[in-house]
């Protein structure tokens, strides 16, 4: 009896050892290419080169944000203030290009402006955000609810709380432009991820963001420059959400410092967590980030391309974050 | 002088307060005067309920962000059944509010999945629940079942909604000073293992601040329908936000183990003056400042609390 037990309680286990980092890789993937599957199977018109591309504008800038919430969550903190990043950015670059600030005497020259000042300007204000967290030992979540709550004022007062609308070619081809029948913005969003990906994996710039969200203590003891690393992370988030505000305007054909970006920071850390990447840091995946927004994007795209009213995709959602978390938690123990 | 450190850090953002009152009763008229005041207090009791069911979640180490959507949702639910009377809307939009506490507390105790995720999706669901049965729309409550006395009524020339604020403060202030349920809840913030070994229901206590957090949010749902006559599906944006900056202001840490339920309070009222202050500011006609120098004044007011806060903080460790 011993003996014919053992092979049977020894392959249980065996196969639950096999799977489970097996899972906790490719679980995510597994689940994106089953919606997809589904999605072949149920939805009309699905398997069209335009289903694709609305769902890749749509996550693009979401995806965007993500990557660099994903580098600030590895490090064990968090971003707030994405959203208001976003809408500061968005509300400058239109007073530049508009030649509202000053006059340029080419518009290349104003477009080519616009394209720099605000990213960086989303940057700085990141960097911001990095200083208050390592300078004065500010928790994360209060140290970048302070932009939150003011950097959507700030966004307000360039523009008087007034939406600006434009029609420049020049500049929203970032939103509206192709490239090779591919949009414009999901090549950003691709160069975004593949050079984040590559930055945490193989550079020891993304080793130390890993050492620093796995034990800070351990790490500044092992040398890293800790606070340096912080504040960095901070300063590439603030930049995403920069560059993720200029292609929604663009994209828009105008500017409203009222709604750019507004609540895209729980969309990005639903993202972030849906992807594996874990929220009290050490451990990240910005592969894992792009699937986890692509499968939030397309089961919302499922529900509503089969009738199902927005307000029920809500709630849906809502259930896949907890059920992803929960999975990634069994798979982990 | 640790002292009068301690007790800037206890009451500094009270001596902000003051000073904020001072200066707003020197500058404007009708300031101090009982239509200001009444109005204040009314609107602002609302966020007071919400933030002191953030205050007892902040205190455990915990977060819960769906306080927004879950007032929003509670105040379809109560509109919906004001035309049944005070009572049943009044429960109903707490009940529907308790729901959604209790479903994050479950998330967060039995499926051990981390209050900031589980409360996002707390607030997802309970966006999309109140969106759901309300149809996208605003629901109308009823003005002759007597629904409405709950938040436009008086008790004693005092605003009702103000009572039921003060009520609960002095619930909550009592509970966390004086029974072991507030010792409790300090005690799984200052550290949950060490609470857990000390033989703490370290479970019961969480899932309890984040039902009791839900159910406040449902209560300023039914306050939100009953002062604007409609449940609002689409309100309560950023509210949760609002209420973690009111209760970070007030002096509880994030990291949770330390907190005061009056200083949330002071907290409220600090954040709700600036808008109140820049209205009079407006009325002088002297400058117009539009609305977003709100949330630019209130960030600024969370920066210098957070400065100040880390700076006592470093200094009284240093004499310890």
């Amino acid at each position: 009896m011993a003996v014919s037990d053992r092979p049977a309680s020894g392959a249980a286990p065996g196969i639950a050892m096999q799977l489970g980092p097996w899972l906790s890789r490719y679980g995510t993937l597994a689940a994106l290419a089953l919606l997809i599957l589904f999605n072949f199977a149920v939805t009309r018109n699905f398997a069209t080169w335009q289903t694709l591309n609305i769902n890749l504008t749509q996550v693009a800038t979401i995806v965007i944000v993500a990557v660099g919430m994903t580098l600030v969550i590895a490090s064990g903190g968090i971003d707030l203030s994405v959203g208001s990043l976003m809408a500061i950015a968005a509300a400058l670059a239109p007073l530049i290009f508009l030649n509202r600030i000053v006059t340029f005497p080419s518009p290349y020259l104003g477009v080519a402006v616009a394209f720099v000042v605000p990213v960086l300007l989303a940057g700085l204000f990141g960097l911001f955000n990095g200083w208050l967290i390592t300078r004065y030992r500010v928790q994360p979540i209060v140290g970048t609810l302070i932009l939150f709550i003011a950097g959507r004022g700030i966004a307000q007062s360039f523009t008087d709380s007034n939406q600006i609308i434009f029609t420049v070619p020049e500049f929203q081809f970032i939103g509206l432009g192709r490239f090779l029948g591919i949009p414009i913005q999901v090549l950003i969003m691709a160069v975004i991820v593949v050079l984040a990906a590559w930055v945490l994996r193989c550079t020891v710039f993304g080793k130390q963001i890993l050492a620093v969200g796995g034990n800070e203590a351990a790490a500044r003891l092992s040398g890293v420059r800790v606070d340096r690393i912080k504040w960095q992370v901070y300063t590439i988030s603030g930049l995403c959400s920069g560059i993720a505000g200029l292609i929604v305007i663009a994209r828009n054909s105008a500017a409203d410092s009222n709604l750019v970006g507004l609540g895209v920071e729980l969309d990005a850390i639903a993202a972030v967590a849906v992807g594996g990447t874990l929220l009290t840091g050490g451990r990240a995946s910005v592969f894992g980030t792009l699937i986890g927004a692509l499968i939030i994007q397309l089961v919302r795209f499922t529900l509503l391309a089969n009738g199902v009213p927005d307000a029920a995709a809500l709630v849906v959602k809502a259930g896949l974050i907890i059920l992803a978390v929960w999975l990634q938690r069994q798979v982990a123990t | 002088m640790s002292a009068l450190l301690r007790l800037l850090r206890s009451q500094g953002v009270l001596v902000a307060l003051l000073l904020l009152i001072l200066f707003g009763a020197v500058r404007y008229d009708h300031f101090l005067g009982p239509f200001n005041i009444l109005s204040f207090v009314r609107y602002n009791s609302m966020f007071a309920l919400i933030a002191l069911g953030m205050c007892f979640v902040i205190m455990t180490g915990g977060i819960d962000l769906s306080v927004g959507s879950t007032a929003a949702m509670s105040s379809v639910v109560a509109a919906y059944l004001s035309p049944f009377g005070l009572l049943p809307g009044l429960l109903g939009g707490a009940a529907a509010g308790l729901g959604v506490g209790i479903l994050n507390g479950l998330l967060i105790t039995r499926l051990n999945i981390l209050p900031f995720i589980a409360t996002l999706a707390g607030m997802l669901a309970a966006s999309g629940t109140g969106l759901l049965i309300a149809h996208n729309e605003s629901i109308g409550v009823s003005y002759d079942s007597g629904f409405t006395d709950i938040g436009q009524g008086d008790f004693l020339g005092f605003p009702i909604p103000a009572w039921l604020a003060i009520l609960a403060y002095v619930l909550g202030s009592l509970t966390l000073n004086y029974l072991p349920f507030g010792r409790n809840v300090l005690a799984v913030g200052g550290g949950e293992d060490a609470g857990r070994l000390m033989g703490l229901p370290v479970d019961r206590v969480k899932f309890s601040v984040y039902a009791f957090s839900g159910l406040m949010a449902g209560l300023a749902g039914v306050q939100l329908a009953a002062q604007f006559g409609a449940g609002q599906p689409t309100e309560g944006v950023g509210w949760e936000l609002f209420s973690i900056a009111s209760v970070v202001v007030g002096g509880t840490l994030l990291t949770g183990g330390v907190g005061s339920v009056g200083a949330t309070l002071s907290g409220v009222l600090l954040l709700g003056l600036v808008f109140n202050i820049l209205n009079f500011e407006n009325g002088m006609g002297l400058v117009s400042l539009r609305a977003h120098w709100q949330s630019i004044l209130r960030g600024a007011f969370l920066l210098i609390v957070v400065i100040v806060q880390s700076r006592l903080a470093l200094r009284v460790r240093r004499k310890a």
